[in-house]
């Protein structure tokens, strides 16, 4: 038995990305579910599984009682902050795929703009009273507290072994801002920036810039996953999940894995070879990808983790515009985290969807290889997915 | 310094802290296997001992990697400011902060040496931080 092309995502649905909602994060991830649910024609009432991040203020059992769905069936959480982005949808794929529940909806929700700010200093997780909080004791104390911070330890340790440069980062800001700039929904429409812009703007932790670090977002994204054969019945263009693996690399922690030989993120590797084992697809087998940018450094170590290119060749990878659209492997075709919003990764995996529907604003041509890779959150145990138009 | 993050500490790591405050490096050697580790747990990875101790290390380290961090304020520091990730002589490696180093310099301060020092920020805390060798 594999769980591939088993499930579908058949709804998907988000509020407006915003700097403030101006609502609860409650409200919010009520509204992404409704649009989710409308947009394949379930009703509430049918939902007997959800699924969310660990780090989500919402509950289960709030999001479905403001819902009206009734009694649950299924309901689990990923850990690991943006890690778990895809693993939720993993989540309800082997729900749906074994009848432990029939309509599965991943959900995240938050004011992360408004609200408790990602991009400050997370006193609060270096005051966890459990092994994530002695972890921090080992960096946070030290100064080094902020998510740039920690990503800016392994860009430096990275530039250094591969001779990678602040502009082969920037390459990836400008491609996420180019395709944000045609987009409505992203917060950066209408506005692309140059290499010179990348470079001018003002250093967060040497050596990231401003713009490589990813937007902060008040807002919510949801998804409604089903069986196949329930897939087929809905007026809907299914995205079949071809593969979904979640992974985690030796001497692991969550953001600071400084202290295993090789640092770098292994973990999106581990992803990476179950993705092609569960698919029997290879990396020349996408025509794109959406790739985790909460820092753009993760982009490059992520490119050849999951083998599009070699180890320390993800610089030469990214020039000539070969990640923008037109491009040989055109990444984020949303604008990504820099460009659209920062909903934990939820916001990439819907503009999967919408390229499998040849509705994204900035299309990809998908007809001689139907499928998208999505990852989730890198530096953290962490996840991706395979999404195909066909179901094999 | 008074506002700086705490580190959270349980009986498995309460020998490092004990050691900052009295001056000394200290990292857990296994018991059974002799293997030296940084962070520390109660478990050894390599052999699976529960026993453990712990030794007082050299103090003396090359720097693996390093930023300078600007933005945004960090409670009890001063930004901006210079942390390094160091390895020890012995093999693991620690995070401290880089005194006595300017912020802009335009060095790639990879594979310099350098040598622990002690921060004293009260009775209950000791960081360890790194100096230039």
């Amino acid at each position: 038995m594999t769980l591939s092309n088993r499930a579908a995502i058949v709804g998907i649905g988000a509020t407006e990305f915003s700097k403030e909602s101006g609502r609860s994060e409650l409200q919010l991830a009520v509204e992404a579910i409704g649009h989710a649910l409308r947009d394949c024609g379930i009703a509430p009432s049918e939902v007997d599984g959800l699924t969310t991040f660990t780090m989500d203020n919402n509950s289960e059992i709030a999001v479905a009682r403001e819902l009206g769905m009734g009694e649950l069936r299924f309901f689990s959480r990923v850990n690991y902050g943006g890690g778990a982005a895809c693993g939720t949808i993993q989540q309800a794929a082997m729900a749906v795929a074994t009848g432990v529940a029939d309509v599965v909806v991943a959900y995240r929700a938050f004011n992360e703009r408004s609200g408790m700010r990602f991009g400050q200093v997370s006193s609060w997780a270096n005051a966890q009273v459990n092994t994530n909080g002695l972890d921090n004791a080992w960096s946070y104390p030290m100064g080094l507290s902020t998510p740039a911070g920690t990503v800016a330890m392994q860009a430096r340790r990275y530039m250094h072994e591969h001779g990678a440069t602040s502009e082969d980062f920037g390459r990836v800001a400008v491609a996420d801002r180019r395709h944000a700039a045609t987009n409505p929904e992203a917060f950066f429409f209408g506005k692309p920036i140059t290499l010179e812009d990348h470079q001018a703007s003002r250093m967060i932790v040497d050596p990231l810039h401003l713009l490589d670090c990813c937007q902060e977002t008040d807002g919510g994204q949801a998804f409604v996953i089903v069986s196949a054969e329930r897939a087929a019945d809905l007026d809907v263009v299914p995205a079949y999940v071809t593969a979904a693996a979640q992974g985690s690399g030796t001497d692991q922690f969550v953001m600071t894995s400084y202290y295993r030989d090789d640092i770098g993120i292994p973990e999106i590797g581990v992803v990476g070879r179950e993705l092609w084992r569960q698919s029997g697809l290879v990396p020349d087998d996408m025509p794109m990808a959406i790739l985790y940018d909460h820092f753009t450094p993760y982009v490059l170590m992520q490119l050849e983790e999951l083998g599009f290119c070699g180890r320390g060749e993800a610089k030469d990878f990214v020039k000539d515009g070969a990640i923008e659209v037109g491009g040989r492997l055109p990444l984020n075709t949303h604008g990504g985290q820099l460009g659209e919003a920062y909903l934990h990764g939820m916001n990439g995996i819907a503009e999967a969807v919408r390229q499998i529907r040849g509705t994204s604003v900035n299309p990809v041509s998908l007809d001689e290889k139907p499928h998208v890779l999505v990852t989730a959150g890198t530096g953290v145990p962490t996840s991706g997915l395979i999404l195909s138009r066909n179901g094999g | 310094m008074s506002g700086v993050l705490r580190p959270q500490h349980n009986r498995d790591t309460a020998y490092f802290w004990e050691g900052t405050a009295a001056g000394e490096l200290r990292l857990q050697k296994c018991n059974a296997c002799g293997a030296l580790r940084h962070p520390p747990g109660p478990a050894c990875p390599d052999c699976g001992a529960l026993d453990r101790g712990h030794v007082t290390a050299s103090g003396d380290g090359e720097i693996f990697s390093w930023v300078v961090h600007r933005h945004p304020q960090v409670p009890g520091r001063q930004t901006p400011f210079v942390i390094a990730l160091v390895t020890l002589a012995e093999g693991p490696r620690l995070l401290g902060e880089l005194l006595g180093v300017d912020p802009d310099t335009t060095e790639d301060l990879i594979g310099a040496p350098v040598r622990i020092d002690f921060q004293h920020v009260d009775d209950e805390l000791t960081l360890p931080v790194w100096r230039l060798a």
